[in-house]
């Protein structure tokens, strides 16, 4: 074992640092923009936004330069330690931390100077002690023991963060499950999630909906879409392919049956399609029995959880969810249509969005984010101004450049050769990718409104220097992959 | 790797695909809201831009000796933002503006009210008062300071200098639906000229209005303006008017018609322009002004003698006999009689068996001794004998001769006279008189002695006072006029060229002297021998025309007979028989005109018309 030390500033990979610059700059632009008003005093007045955030940007960069001349096993070394730090930090942060707009989130350090936000570097530590766990030596993440521990590493911070009042940090942590899909993760815990976002909006979006012969159909679709996925697990299992087969030949002929009787007789279709899932699942069993394949049994036990989960959904929406979240998620859906009260927000910023047409009306000229009529426009909402200012270009070139790092980091991840470097790096991709998609879906109005910061570009000085963290850490190992031969 | 249950390969195939779907659908959406959709650029701006009109100052009006008339004064608004009051005393407040308390609450909770207020923001500035007076502006401008939310905003309402004049002026009002579904200019809250001049010269008067395009934020402050102001547009004032009346001609023909119903109007022949248009009963314009304005205005409106009417235009009367000069003129274009044409009369018209009636003068009269004494006879046979004559073919063609020469001479049109409002009158024709006279079998079959009447200004013949004043203007010259009109001159605009070329009336002016000669005698020793005035040629003609109640009283002269100077034509309703009132008045009104004052020996007459009144009969008919 031969040890070869090459210089940092060599190997380190400067066009991932180079897409930071650029969405750093872009990002301070935009606050820029966003904060401007007609008596600013201007660019880098400390007591304005714009003058804070450069301040945030040159203490980030310095961050993450000192980051990559840290030696690199320091951080698979300690990653267990920063862990415990921060949870220790997540805990203190719940009995410490003022009420901040509803949240508990924010410790601080110098009143009305300096506060903290622990929940945003709870993502690099739990992503480094993750990778650290990944890369034991004969790690087997299908062991249940192994399941559960990892699960428990990701859950603790989310736990304590939504103690935080902070919903949007905490599901932020969900992200991992792409990580762990990578590194082995049964895709059937993954597809689960899936099924579940679907069964979730199918059944909330079409929840009060009846149609004739009081059908109701978000019960009546999301049966259809079980029965469905069943299918395409049979489907993908080689040795099931034919059982699929017989299954559609007699959904069919149900359906046809059922359906003729429907145009003369309207009645509730939910007692055709739960009967169908009943047989479907009896046969899986059968199947199961016979051949002695999990697979069927898998498939029947998914089909029963999706009909518990189908009949607890609306209990979760009723009753475990906080008002102000089930108002979100029925304007993302559609269920509420009200722009100036529950709306107002996602629609000014599709106002805001809407009126900058193809080309934008160009820097410092947007009226809605600058009027203040959308939200939050240099946090959350500071897509809106990209989106006004310079249009569908500008809007796409942003989306495109976050394509690109997040591509960008994948294959760097993918060229590493310690399952730790990996993991981490799957992980830094994960989350600015979760951020991405949260973010922009909720300022364009695809996802509900979840307050968590578009990386780089939104205001804040915990963001920028934990997004900061997370990523010159990765820059750190990916520049270091050779040292050991 | 230890774990080879799973292809890693195609996981991270399936990662990349996952990612690459989700920013093309966000790529998709962002399309479609940028792009795709163009409502939301339309919602940007109506959230944005606050458009605020500019409004211009209202063109004033000054009298044919520059005298101001009308004109803009400032008043004050108290204005309130809501969300900027603070508490203060309310007691200091409502007696600097002269309010009680209760009046007070029930203002803040209206203002509050969405209902009654749908404009309402609480960053926005309120109307809590309007047309603040100036004391009470005093009062609050010095101790605004004491009430933070509160503001003072000016306005600008019309004054008058005069409290006459108000149907020549007319008055401004707040836009109606109407309005402003007629015209886009108007918005809800703008002013109108709704009668009169304000009405007639309202596309000069209003000006243009600016606008300043003012960014708007979420609250509703105010951010400043839109790139500086180049989008803003300066409001253009409206223009200034002079107008023909004499306001001391016009405020005297007020008094004179104090408690008498009627008008007088005087015109300058020379040019059309006229000098005073007296309708009585009047109002003070002021009294329809600001907050007054509905209260004064229901008032009005519920007057029996009908006080917002403008007679001298807005009603139409049988001229009686001045309508006989008219006709003598058209029977001498036509070569049916000639000066020197004598008919008979014995108290009446011959061949209608003494109808119409005639009074008391030697029988078989020529013509200007007929117009003198007003032979009822004479014109009557003027007419049958150009109906019956036979070079027209048909009674019809004649009739409609005849009228062609009413029409020339300003009568059964509006003359076009710069007011709204102005009537027609009533001028007949043929197929008027074929469609109500016919025999047992349906055709028409009437005669001269079916319509004789319209030859003395009875029957089915009405004008408008106006158009008898003009129709004295036209004697005056002899054979041509202009087309009245209150408006000299429009500052910096020509005037329009309908009001400034002679229309003539297509009767020769040699024909005129028989009529002037005629109407000279009826002032030296004829009907209207009151109006004759030592120094003065005055030419008269009285005229009776005859109502369901008492007679109206009329009287249209010009003077001084060669070069005149002055047409002018007074009407009193039920005023009897001409010479009753209106040739007096028509006197006075000469005198004041070409004098400027009336000699000491006709006081007594000045006085006798002001104190005289005239509206029992009135109040008998309602």
């Amino acid at each position: 074992m031969s040890y070869r030390k090459i210089s940092i500033w060599n190997t380190v990979d400067w066009w991932t640092i180079a897409l930071y610059l650029i969405l750093v700059i872009g990002g301070w632009f935009s606050i820029y923009t966003s904060t401007y008003d007609f008596d600013q005093p201007g660019m880098f007045d400390l007591s304005t936004r714009t003058g804070m955030q450069l301040l945030w940007i040159g203490s980030s960069l310095l961050i993450g330069f000192s980051l990559l001349l840290i030696e690199k096993d320091w951080y698979e070394l300690f990653s267990v330690w920063i862990y415990a730090l921060v949870i220790l930090l997540l805990i203190a942060t719940i009995f410490l931390a003022p009420e901040i707009k509803g949240s508990r989130s924010w410790l601080v350090i110098v009143p009305g100077v300096l506060q903290v936000q622990p929940a945003e570097f709870a993502k690099f530590a739990t992503a480094l002690v993750l990778a650290r766990v990944l890369s034991l030596y004969k790690f087997d993440i299908t062991h249940w023991k192994r399941t559960l521990l990892i699960f428990g590493i990701i859950i603790l911070p989310m736990i304590l963060i939504l103690l935080q009042k902070e919903t949007g940090s905490a599901l932020v942590f969900l992200a991992f499950f792409l990580v762990l899909y990578r590194e082995g993760m049964p895709g059937a815990i993954l597809f689960s999630g899936f099924a579940a976002i679907l069964f979730f909006v199918l059944a909330i979006r079409f929840g009060e909906d009846v149609w004739a012969g009081n059908t109701p159909v978000g019960i009546f679709l999301v049966l259809i879409s079980i029965l469905i996925f069943m299918l395409i697990i049979l489907y993908n299992y080689r040795k099931g392919r034919h059982h699929a087969k017989y299954i559609v030949i007699g959904l069919l002929v149900v359906g046809a049956i059922s359906g003729g009787i429907y145009s003369f007789f309207p009645f509730n279709l939910c007692w055709v399609a739960g009967g169908a899932v009943v047989l479907v699942v009896l046969y899986l069993l059968y199947l199961f029995l016979n051949y002695r394949a999990s697979t069927y049994l898998w498939a029947a036990v998914f089909a029963l959880a999706s009909v518990v989960f189908l009949y607890s959904v609306d209990y979760v929406f009723d009753e475990v969810l906080e008002p102000h979240q089930r108002i979100r998620i029925q304007v993302t859906l559609g269920t509420i249509d009200d722009p100036s009260d529950a709306g107002y927000n996602v629609n000014q910023s599709k106002i805001a969005i809407g009126s900058g047409g193809l080309t934008g009306k160009g820097f410092l000229n947007g009226t809605q984010t600058k009027l203040k009529y959308v939200p939050e426009q240099d946090t959350d909402f500071i897509f809106c101004t990209i989106g006004e200012e310079k249009g569908f270009v500008g809007a796409s070139v942003v989306l495109l450049l976050f394509l690109i790092l997040i591509l960008r980091l994948i294959y760097l991840a993918e060229r590493q050769r310690s399952t730790f470097n990996r993991v981490y790096g799957y992980s830094v991709a994960s989350i600015i990718f979760f951020h991405l998609t949260v973010n922009i879906g909720m300022v364009i109005g695809i996802t509900p409104v979840i307050g968590i910061p578009l990386p780089f570009f939104s205001y804040g000085g915990s963001s920028l220097w934990a997004f900061t963290i997370l990523l010159f850490i990765f820059l750190r190992l990916d520049g270091a992959r050779n040292d050991r031969l | 790797m230890k774990n080879k249950n799973f292809n890693p390969e195609s996981r991270k195939a399936f990662l990349v695909g996952f990612i690459c779907v989700v920013v093309l659908i966000y790529l998709f959406q962002l399309f479609r809201l940028q792009v795709l959709s163009p409502d939301y650029k339309d919602w940007a701006d109506s959230n944005a831009f606050l458009k605020k009109t500019q409004y211009p100052s209202r063109g004033v009006m000054y009298d044919r000796n520059g005298n101001l008339l009308v004109y803009n004064q400032p008043t004050y608004e108290v204005m309130v933002v809501m969300r900027e009051t603070q508490p203060f005393d309310t007691l200091a407040f409502c007696n600097a503006v002269n309010i009680d308390m209760e009046t007070f609450r029930k203002r803040m909770q209206d203002i509050k009210n969405r209902k009654l207020n749908p404009g309402y923001s609480s960053y926005t500035p309120q109307t809590f008062l309007t047309q603040l007076g100036n004391k009470e502006y005093g009062i609050l401008q010095e101790s605004i300071y004491k009430f933070p939310g509160f503001y003072i905003q000016n306005r600008t309402v019309r004054e008058y200098n005069y409290p006459n004049a108000a149907h020549v002026l007319g008055y401004i009002a707040e836009v109606d639906k109407q309005n402003m579904s007629d015209d886009n200019y108007y918005m809800r809250g703008d002013c109108i000229g709704k009668t009169g001049i304000e009405k007639s010269y309202e596309e000069y008067l209003r000006g243009e209005k600016g606008v300043e395009i003012l960014l708007r934020d979420a609250h509703g402050r105010i951010k400043g303006k839109y790139e500086e102001g180049i989008h803003d547009v300066a409001p253009v004032s409206g223009k200034d008017l002079t107008l023909s009346i004499d306001m001391d001609l016009q405020a005297y023909g007020e008094e004179l018609m104090k408690n008498k119903l009627g008008t007088i109007i005087m015109i300058e022949p020379k040019t059309g322009e006229i000098l005073c248009m007296v309708s009585s009963p009047t109002y003070d314009p002021s009294s329809l002004v600001g907050r007054q304005f509905s209260k004064t205005f229901s008032e009005l409106a519920k007057d029996p003698y009908m006080p917002l009417i403008n007679r001298a235009m807005n009603g139409t009367y049988p001229p009686g006999s001045t309508f006989k000069t008219a006709q003598a003129l058209t029977f001498l274009q036509e070569n049916i009689i000639t000066p020197n044409t004598v008919y008979s009369c014995y108290g009446g018209f011959p061949p209608g068996g003494g109808r119409p009636k005639c009074h008391g003068h030697a029988s078989h009269i020529a013509l200007a001794p007929a117009i003198g004494t007003s032979c009822n006879s004479y014109f009557s046979w003027g007419l049958k004998a150009m109906l019956e004559n036979k070079k027209y073919g048909s009674i019809q063609n004649a009739m409609d001769k005849w009228r062609d020469y009413m029409v020339a001479q300003g009568f059964g049109y509006p003359l076009g006279v710069d007011m709204p409002g102005e009537k027609r009158g009533m001028i007949p024709n043929s197929q008027y008189y074929d469609k109500w006279h016919r025999d047992a079998n349906g055709r028409p079959w009437w005669k001269a002695m079916t319509v004789i009447s319209i030859a003395i200004g009875q029957g089915e013949v009405t004008l408008s006072p106006i158009q008898i004043c003009n129709l004295s203007a036209t004697i005056a010259n002899r054979g041509f006029f202009y087309t009245p009109h209150v408006v000299k001159e429009i500052r910096d605009t020509p005037l329009d060229e309908k009001y400034t070329k002679p229309r003539y009336t297509g009767i020769d002016s040699k024909h005129y002297n028989p009529i002037v000669e005629g109407m000279r005698m009826a002032v030296t020793g004829g009907t209207c021998r009151a109006a004759n005035i030592p120094d003065i040629a005055v030419c008269g003609k009285t005229g009776t025309a005859q109502n369901s109640g008492r007679d109206h009283s009329i009287f249209m002269a010009f003077a001084p007979m060669e070069d005149p100077k002055v047409a002018v034509m007074v009407f009193v309703e039920n005023g009897g028989f001409g010479a009753y009132y209106a040739v007096p008045m028509g006197r006075l009104m000469i005198q004041k005109y070409l004098k400027g004052e009336i000699p000491e020996e006709d006081k007594w007459i000045e006085n006798n018309m002001k104190n005289s009144v005239v509206l029992r009969s009135v109040l008998q008919k309602n």
